[in-house]
């Protein structure tokens, strides 16, 4: 394929949708679907021809247009007017008001700020375009990175562009993918390989998943395009078996882009080879640690081994191998086609571009969001959030799932970037953010963690494997009422002790919701143990209370 | 009538295990190729017993030991047949911080089985996920395979006794 075919298949492409007066675009993400969005996509269908207009209307289903809690969602294109909680019934009142005002009672109003305070780099097709149609993406632009890279590029400069734009990891640590694909492509070896880690193990998160299920092809091109810069003709997606939609929209995109020639063979008539498979996690957290990720991709338990070797030198059966997060490949097709300096120009000193947020707990707007790194707690929770529900008080955020911390509201003014959440004691970990108020116990919700790693610890360590049960049941007991004045000094030492001694980042970081509450919510655990009330209201203490 | 019974329910597992036997031949059977087959048995079955591991293990000659564990390393597989119907809560953050926790009481009070158990007649299979992606519209339930978003107490405990009702 040349650049002149690539841009014929998004100029047809694009000539056709403009052909169409009204377009109506369907969300068919997972969080729609499961409220009948595909019923409501066929009776809009069925409308469209039974008023015989199909060569002026279309309808096509698109990725998550956002606003999940609002699902249902229907996006109306050109006029930008978006419907929430459409059922089958509004589809004739929505092709009745076409061209004309807004059906008034689902008018979901494009302009409030959760929908003009974010920037969409990594969605910008998201809720756009059909997921299942590679067209769609080249129409976008999609493949020029690809393109620019192997037939204008070399390896190097592509590693310099994102070197440039500053580009950290997104699954957790930040990293600088720069320097991790600079490692790869230094090593000599004939074999390489590209992992795509699309696991997901955060319990309160979907960002990768929406990606994948709303614009899998960037992932693709990303891939292919890390390939090319670290020497890797082979690439493995390790998406959970949890996501059974994502999957399959992987699936076809992969079989679609070979059938292009985007991937596969001799790709744009180079040398460049570049094949992807999908390997299917199996329901283990450990397993988006990178070493257990490999374990698990050569078939065997996911148990985590010490670094160094770092997978860069030592990965995939032996080979030197790259392994990044799905946001963060999904960041490189626009880097590559605009520029690192363009990237680089959002954000904040050292956290460039933006990031994806799962948006969700006791917040009025639920759903997925992306933001310039830098932005403001207080807008993401207030303003893109819509505050609090049923109008109560802020309490915290959780970010970083089991490996991060309780926010509390004195930092609500802070910048949302790697190092501002390190120092409050928490991470940004892969995008997961869990509003709580004064409903929430934050003793509860630090055993609530705490459990969940004690159950996904591998058990291959003793100081997570047993520390994180012997800091449950003191949790536990405190939350029954039965806590003794020394808990808390157990808990820290407990604390400090699988923090510095587990071998890998699940025990490491297992304690930290337990420490960020220790030192943001100590009143709520003092309450529980001193006076035997849980000022939320969410743990009952059976006999005890009577006898106060 | 009863040996072509019989001989339908063969056909049937014949099918089933071709689907096994390409996911081991797409991989050259090769050790990696083990937790993609045991994904396509309990596909294929809905849980894997003791045969298929066996099967497995020979087929990609790998100890069964090894298999034993990959099998129960994991918690998407599991080991014993599944109810008729299942009802999968989720306790992912989201769904925890909207109640889930609560929803899952009311269900083991109502069916009298804990998470993982299914009843006794075999109908119902109660477990638990860590989330589903689905956690704009917590809390989440997924029933016989189909997520259903903004669950409550009562409506999880109507759609049960609905599921158990409808087969009599
Ligand atoms: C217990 C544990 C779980 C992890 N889970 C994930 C995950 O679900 N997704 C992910 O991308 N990274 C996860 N990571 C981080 C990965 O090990 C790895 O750092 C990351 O995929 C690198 O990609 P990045 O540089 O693009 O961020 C996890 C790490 C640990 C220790
Ligand atoms: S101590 Fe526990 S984890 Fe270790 S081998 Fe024995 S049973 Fe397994
Ligand atoms: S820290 Fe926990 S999860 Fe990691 S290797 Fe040790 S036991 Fe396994
Ligand atoms: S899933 Fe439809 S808006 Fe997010
Ligand atoms: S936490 Fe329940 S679906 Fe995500």
């Amino acid at each position: 394929m040349t650049i002149e075919e690539l841009q014929e298949i998004g100029k047809i492409e694009k000539e056709k949708q403009d052909g169409f007066k009204h377009r109506i675009h369907v969300c068919v993400a997972a969080g729609c679907l499961s409220c009948q969005s595909g019923q409501v996509k066929e009776a809009l269908e069925k409308e469209v021809s039974r008023r015989g207009q199909e060569s002026w209307t279309s309808v096509k289903g698109v990725g998550c247009l956002g606003l999940c809690t609002a699902g249902p969602m229907v996006a109306i294109e050109p006029d930008g007017i978006l419907y929430q909680g459409v059922s089958v019934s509004d589809a004739s009142d929505i092709l009745e008001a076409l061209g004309g005002p807004a059906v008034s009672r689902l008018d979901c109003s494009a302009h409030m700020p959760f929908f003009t305070k974010q920037k969409k780099i990594v969605l910008e097709n998201c809720g756009k375009i059909d997921p299942e149609s590679i067209e769609d993406y080249i129409a976008e632009g999609g493949y020029e990175g690809l393109y620019n890279a192997l037939r204008i590029m070399t390896p190097t400069g592509v590693i310099e562009q994102i070197s440039k734009g500053g580009l950290r990891g997104r699954g957790g640590a930040g990293f600088p993918t720069g320097l991790k694909w600079t490692a790869v492509s230094k090593t000599k070896s004939n074999i390489k390989f590209v992992v795509c880690n699309a696991d997901e193990g955060d319990p309160g998160a979907f960002m990768d998943r929406s990606v994948l299920e709303s614009d899998p092809h960037r992932v693709l091109e990303g891939m292919a395009i890390a390939g090319f810069a670290v020497g890797a003709n082979y690439g493995f997606i390790y998406v959970r078996a949890e996501y059974p939609l994502a999957v399959k929209r992987v699936r076809t995109a992969i079989a679609r882009a070979e059938r292009l020639g985007v991937l596969g063979r001799n790709i744009f008539n180079t040398t460049f080879n570049f094949d992807i498979t999908v390997r299917l996690g199996a329901g283990a957290f450990v397993c988006g640690e990178e070493t257990a990720l490999i374990a698990s991709i050569e078939g065997r338990r996911g148990s985590p081994r010490p670094r160094p070797p770092f997978p860069s030198e030592l990965g995939l059966w032996g080979y030197p191998t790259l392994i990044n997060n799905v946001e963060t490949f999904a960041n490189v097709p626009p880097i590559i086609r605009k520029g690192g300096d363009w990237f680089a120009a959002t954000g904040t000193d050292k956290s460039k571009g933006t990031k994806v947020f799962a948006l969700a707990g006791r917040v009025n707007n639920t759903g997925l969001i992306e933001a310039p790194m830098g932005t403001k707690l207080r807008e993401i929770v207030f303003d893109i959030g819509g505050g609090i529900l049923e109008g109560r008080k802020f309490k915290a955020v959780q970010t970083g799932g089991p490996s991060g911390g309780c926010i509390p509201e004195q930092f609500l003014d802070m910048s949302m970037d790697y190092e501002s959440l390190a120092k409050v004691g928490s991470i940004m970990g892969s995008g997961g953010l869990i509003v709580m108020d004064e409903t929430s116990c934050m003793v509860d919700v630090a055993k609530f963690f705490i459990e969940f790693c004690m159950s996904e610890s591998c058990g291959k360590c003793v100081p997570c494997r047993v520390g994180t049960v012997q800091i449950y049941n003191v949790l536990k007991r405190i939350t029954e009422g039965k806590g003794k004045p020394t808990d808390i000094g157990l808990l820290e030492e407990l604390c400090d002790l699988v923090k510095n001694t587990s071998l890998c980042g699940l025990g490491q970081t297992a304690p930290n919701p337990v420490l960020s509450t220790l030192n943001y919510f100590m009143d709520e655990y003092r309450a529980h143990i001193d006076d035997k009330v849980c000022p939320a209201g969410t743990c009952h203490f059976n006999h005890t209370e009577e006898s106060q | 009538m009863e040996a072509k019974e019989a001989e339908r329910v063969k056909v049937d597992e014949d099918r089933r295990w071709r689907l096994v036997n390409r996911t081991m031949r797409l991989h050259g059977h090769q050790p990696d190729a083990l937790i993609e087959t045991l994904h396509a048995v309990q596909e294929s079955f809905g849980f894997l017993d003791l045969d298929s591991l066996k099967y497995v293990a020979d087929s990609l000659h790998l100890p069964l030991s090894l298999v034993y564990g990959v099998a129960t390393f994991y918690h998407f597989f599991t080991l014993k047949p599944p109810g008729e119907h299942t009802c999968v809560i989720c306790l992912g953050t989201a769904c925890y911080i909207a109640g889930s926790t609560n929803m899952l009481k009311a269900v083991e009070k109502e069916v009298g089985i804990k998470p993982g158990e299914t009843t006794s007649d075999g109908k119902l299979s109660l477990l638990t996920a860590r989330c589903m992606g689905s956690c704009g519209l917590a809390p989440a339930v997924v029933f016989d395979g189909a997520i259903h978003g903004k669950m409550s107490s009562t409506a999880v405990l109507q759609n049960i006794r609905r599921l158990l009702n409808h087969d009599d």
